[in-house]
């Protein structure tokens, strides 16, 4: 039973990502996007007048139906069968990391950073508060996520998908590259 | 519950996610720093197989289940893509997540992501009620 505790490769991962495109279109004519259901989320909780919230969400509740379905999948990838080994990564990433100051690479996230406590610390507020503040309005400011552009648009040829993803890229470079080392320099 | 098969679907999805280590933080790090191939694995299968897949579903005019035609809208351009687009990209580096990732990152046991979560949806939010005064 060991195996089911083993991390998957990326030629395992990659293509049962992929193939939930086509399955989707098939099953009810859906197109894979999940930054979608952080703005169904806002429309249901707080629409407040405001025009991008004020429209029937609930005739998309199979995408609430969909990311329930990507939390129970956490449960059981990452909790009940989640790897105990470190994460394989590259040696030069993990020397990278030393420098920030870590030291445990076990799990899926860093547990010296993301804890309850650190929420005290401006690291903390910058990588959970600020980071996900940014992951909210980004993906909507740019009508789409990782999976709607980065998979679904790029796989139907969609070049607004390309320009997003090469977006997506440079953002992230830039703040790993020179944001993060100053954010977690000890 | 005609929706139960999304449910389904998701699980499958996220389990993928999360045993492909695509809503690991130390992944993306690896990733942006062009170290590793793992994700890039990822993308390059992922992609292909979806194209694949939507090909196979046009060429042989495949309907949906329920009778409709398979419709893809084409994604307009606005200068969000990019604006928008960058301000994410640096969200995913800090957070490790992009929206899928975020549930998942919650079900696997990472309560203190229930905040990073919280924050996305106020961002979602700010980011409806300043559209009328940002740049398209």
């Amino acid at each position: 039973m060991e195996f089911l505790y083993k991390p998957w490769p990326w030629y395992v991962a990659g293509p049962v990502i992929g193939l939930t495109v086509p399955v989707l279109l098939w099953l009810g004519n859906k197109r894979l996007g999940i930054s979608s259901t952080l703005r169904q989320l806002c429309a249901a909780a707080y629409p407040a007048n405001i025009p991008l919230l004020n429209y029937d969400w609930k005739k998309d509740s199979w995408n609430l139906f969909f990311v329930a379905g990507i939390f129970i999948g956490g449960i059981l990838g990452g909790n009940l069968f989640g790897n105990p080994e470190p994460t394989d990564l590259s040696p030069h990433t993990v020397e990278d990391l030393r420098q920030w100051g870590l030291t445990d690479f076990a799990g899926l996230l860093p547990l010296e950073l993301f804890n309850w406590t650190s929420l005290a610390s401006w690291h903390g507020i910058l990588l959970m508060v600020v980071g996900g503040f940014l992951v909210g309005f980004g993906t909507r400011y740019a009508r789409g996520c990782t999976s709607g552009h980065g998979i679904f648009g790029l796989a139907s040829l969609q070049w607004t998908s390309l320009v997003a993803i090469i977006s997506f890229f440079i953002g992230g470079i830039i703040c790993s590259y020179t944001m993060l080392p100053l954010i977690l320099a000890p | 519950m005609r929706n139960l098969k999304y449910l389904v679907l998701g699980v499958i999805f996220g389990l993928a996610l999360t045993k492909g280590e695509a809503i690991s933080w130390f992944r993306m790090q690896e990733m942006f720093h062009f170290q590793g191939f793992h994700m890039y694995g990822i993308f390059m299968t992922a992609v292909p197989t979806a194209a694949l897949g939507i090909f196979l579903l046009k060429n042989f005019g495949i309907k949906a289940r329920n009778g409709q035609a398979i419709n893809i809208p084409k994604k307009p351009y606005h200068h969000g893509i990019i604006i928008g687009g960058l301000l994410f990209g640096i969200g995913w580096a800090l957070t490790g997540a992009c929206p899928g990732p975020l549930y998942a990152q919650i079900g696997a046991g990472y309560t203190v992501t229930l905040v990073t979560f919280a924050s996305a949806v106020l961002g979602t939010w700010t980011y409806a009620r300043l559209q009328p005064h940002l740049p398209s």
